[in-house]
């Protein structure tokens, strides 16, 4: 589904990724963990195609296309959705009407007719039960207002509702109670452990993974993914911290 | 049901609406209205002398004593001089280089506007006229009534549900017909809230005004349905002066739309209507505008110049006042409606978008002016600045002597989009009365690339999430609009912005 060959990245005049190669199948769910400053989050904006992450060599491709092809917004039509590490605040837009406008975006892109407003509604009344949210939580304005754990949580109601086949997500654990990684972790497995859905989880902690079993974890650091290995390596990486495994690979 | 509660529905409803908005938006050209019909105009001569007055007060078959009111206004306007205080760069007006009177020469008397002449009744096609309205107008049972009182350039040329409105005793046309049918009424109130001699537009206005609208309410009525006009410039180089004069008498409610669409034109055209409003004891105004007038084009040429007073007069206790404006159009744009709170506990409110792209120029704000016990004002304005162009809030709030406990929030919020135009601010606060409490907030933001990236990572293109932002920045205001014209208002800040990103 998502291949990435020798990623390189800057973020202003500094090389933020420097080669890094990975291939996710469809199905699959994958771990990146890693040290601060490792390019975890600018490996998320650089697929996202975040103005400002600039790709200097190497390729991407999603589903066969040429990712970096393409504006962010049809990146998102494509199927990928990017859970951002801090939700950004829209003033005076309800989620609803954002994630209505949001979706009918990416269905127009994708020659799909517009859901209509009941349509939409019950749709979102069905994403926001799976995830325990208040219905009236998507009429507020976007994350104005909301807890860190609410936002993460909304982050995973959109993610629902706009049903992307990639989930890449960034830090979602950060900011959680047990009970909110509880939430997030089983809707991140009832709308994404499909057979032709795969997720991208980014991580600090493993306490995320005791909830979303990944397939692969790999390590990343000083820009590139140094070890890969199945989930008992997370535990290793927990253990260990991440200095010897980095220095070991 | 909860104040919230219904705020939320609303924003389901809202959701729905913004589709249709966007639908509207996806067909819209850079100016959706550039068009113009082709009607016979019966024109004034071109200037502006006494006899320009005269021909205006005679076609119009007027009484002698609206001549000589109008004579006097013209003669007052002749010592004036053009005012130059706000941040506008005002080009040279030659007055006389302009038509002041035009109508289209047909005058027919309609009992409906099916019976319209078929190109005015296009006209109104484009303009967009809400759905709603067209129900009501297509007969539909069960939809909402909204009166249409259309100007077509400077003539009323149909009233409709003027019997219904005549039942529950609402007066509704244009301001030529209650000159003559009811001019004890006019006489009473015309140039009463605004005087004669307020300021160089208003005075203009008084000796050449073509047309326009008067309604009175009378006492504990509440207004059957919401009372609408579309003013279309529709001639070139043809002054548009408008006059609109609504009287509420004691306990009654109106709620009044006014909408604004013209024609694309190379000419600047002037624009000076003058808008009065009383509210008796315990009576209650709505006034919404959305005014889209031609704004000129990428590189500042052409476009409305719109120099209006609005101002309304709270003479009785427990009376209230709301101005309610969305701003879009225009070259340059002169505009308070002001609030006189005279009467105790009275209310004044005035909730503005103001949007500039390209060169356009606003200047534009309230006055709220607190002279009885008890009054209270808000006031909400959101300035949304693109392009080169600038846009500035001017706002008095003024406490008299015996004006005890007056409470004033006013709150500025000014949205910039890219770095070559400007937001400006400028509270003027007079207080003379220690009770007072006055607030005032004042913001200035930047639409965040932040902001930007999330909506675009969500699936929305470049001015989508633009106009998603912006839409969002104004929402207090709009929600203040009836519903039709929040739909109306929302299309016009997205169309207004295209090509002012990327």
């Amino acid at each position: 589904m998502l291949k990435i060959e020798n990623l390189h990245a800057t973020v202003g005049d500094t090389e933020i990724l420097k080669g890094l190669s990975l291939e996710i199948q469809a199905g699959e769910i994958h771990a990146i963990m890693g040290p601060n400053g490792a390019g975890k989050s600018t490996l998320a904006y650089a697929l996202g195609g975040r103005p400002g992450y600039e790709v200097t060599a190497g390729s991407v491709s999603f589903n066969g296309t040429d990712l970096l092809d393409m504006d962010p917004h049809e990146r998102a039509a494509a199927g990928m959705f990017l859970g951002f590490q801090y939700p950004v605040e829209i003033p005076g837009v309800s989620n609803l009407q954002f994630l209505r406008e949001s979706l009918n975006s990416q269905r127009g892109e994708r020659g799909e007719e517009a859901l209509s407003g009941g349509e939409f509604i019950k749709l979102a009344k069905e994403k926001a039960a799976l995830l325990k949210m208040d219905m009236d939580m998507l009429k507020r304005a976007v994350n104005v207002g909301f807890s860190g754990g609410e936002k993460k949580r909304n982050e995973m109601v959109q993610m629902g509702i706009l049903d992307p086949t990639l989930a890449i997500l960034d830090e979602t654990d950060s900011g959680l109670d047990i009970d909110a990684l509880r939430t997030v972790g089983s809707g991140i497995n009832a709308i994404m452990r499909q057979p032709d859905k795969a997720v991208l989880l980014i991580t600090h902690y493993q306490r995320l993974l005791d909830e979303v079993q990944p397939d692969y974890v790999h390590v990343l650091a000083g820009g590139r993914i140094v070890k890969t290995g199945g989930p008992e390596l997370a535990q290793q990486l927990e253990n260990e911290g991440y200095e010897a495994i980095a220095e070991a690979a | 049901m909860s104040d919230n509660l219904k705020l939320q529905d609303r924003d389901e409803e809202r959701a729905e609406m913004n589709a249709e908005a966007q639908a509207a938006v996806d067909s819209a050209s850079n100016y959706e209205f550039g068009w113009s019909s082709d009607i016979e105009q019966d024109f004034a001569p071109k200037g502006l002398n006494e006899g320009t007055v005269r021909f205006i007060s005679d076609k119009k078959g007027e009484p002698e004593w609206m001549l000589e009111w109008r004579l006097k206004a013209f003669r007052m306007w002749q010592d004036m001089e053009s005012p130059d205080w706000a941040k506008l760069d005002i080009p040279m007006i030659d007055y006389q280089d302009a038509y002041y009177y035009a109508e289209p020469k047909k005058k027919p008397e309609l009992e409906s506007l099916d019976e319209l002449d078929p190109v005015i009744r296009e006209t109104y096609e484009k303009l967009g006229i809400p759905i709603a309205e067209q129900e009501v107008l297509a007969g539909v049972k069960g939809a909402r009534k909204v009166a249409v009182d259309a100007v077509f350039d400077s003539v009323s040329v149909a009233t409709t549900f003027r019997e219904e409105l005549e039942s529950a005793g609402v007066i509704f046309m244009s301001i030529s017909e209650a000159i003559k049918e009811h001019p004890e009424l006019v006489k009473k109130y015309l140039g009463k809230v605004v005087p004669m001699r307020d300021n160089y537009f208003a005075t203009l206005n008084c000796a050449v005004f073509s047309d326009g609208t008067f309604v009175y309410i009378p006492k504990g009525v509440r207004c059957p349905m919401e009372l609408s006009t579309y003013f279309r410039i529709n001639a070139e180089n043809t002054g548009q002066f408008e006059r609109t004069l609504i009287v509420a008498d004691e306990g009654s409610y109106v709620s009044y739309l006014e909408g604004c669409t013209a024609p694309q034109r190379d000419e600047n055209q002037l624009h000076a209507a003058v808008v009065e409003l009383v509210a008796m004891d315990d009576a209650e105004i709505k006034y919404s505008t959305v005014q889209n007038w031609y704004p000129g084009d990428e590189e500042g040429k052409g476009g409305i110049y719109n120099f209006v007073t609005k101002r309304g007069l709270c003479q009785g206790k427990n009376s209230k006042i709301s101005w309610t404006q969305v701003e879009t159009g225009s070259a340059i744009t002169w505009k308070y409606p002001s609030c006189v709170l005279n009467g105790e506990n009275s209310v004044g409110e005035f909730y503005s978008v103001a949007l500039t792209n390209n060169y356009q120029q606003a200047d534009t704000g309230t006055k709220m002016i607190h002279n009885g016990r008890n009054t209270r004002s808000t006031i909400i304005s959101k300035g949304i600045s693109a392009g080169k162009s600038d846009n500035s809030y001017r706002g008095l709030v003024r406490v008299g002597a015996n004006a005890e406990n007056v409470r004033n929030f006013t709150q500025c919020d000014s949205l910039l989009l890219g770095d070559q135009c400007g937001a400006h601010t400028v509270p003027y606060i007079e207080v003379k009365n220690p009770t007072a409490t006055i607030e005032h907030e004042a913001t200035t933001s930047k639409i965040s690339d932040d902001q930007m990236f999330y909506a675009q990572q969500r699936g929305l293109d470049e001015e989508e999430a633009v106009s998603l932002i912006v839409n969002g920045f104004a929402k207090e205001v709009l929600k203040e609009l009836p519903m039709e014209f929040a739909v109306e208002a929302q299309k016009l800040l997205a169309i207004s912005l295209e090509g002012s990103v990327g």
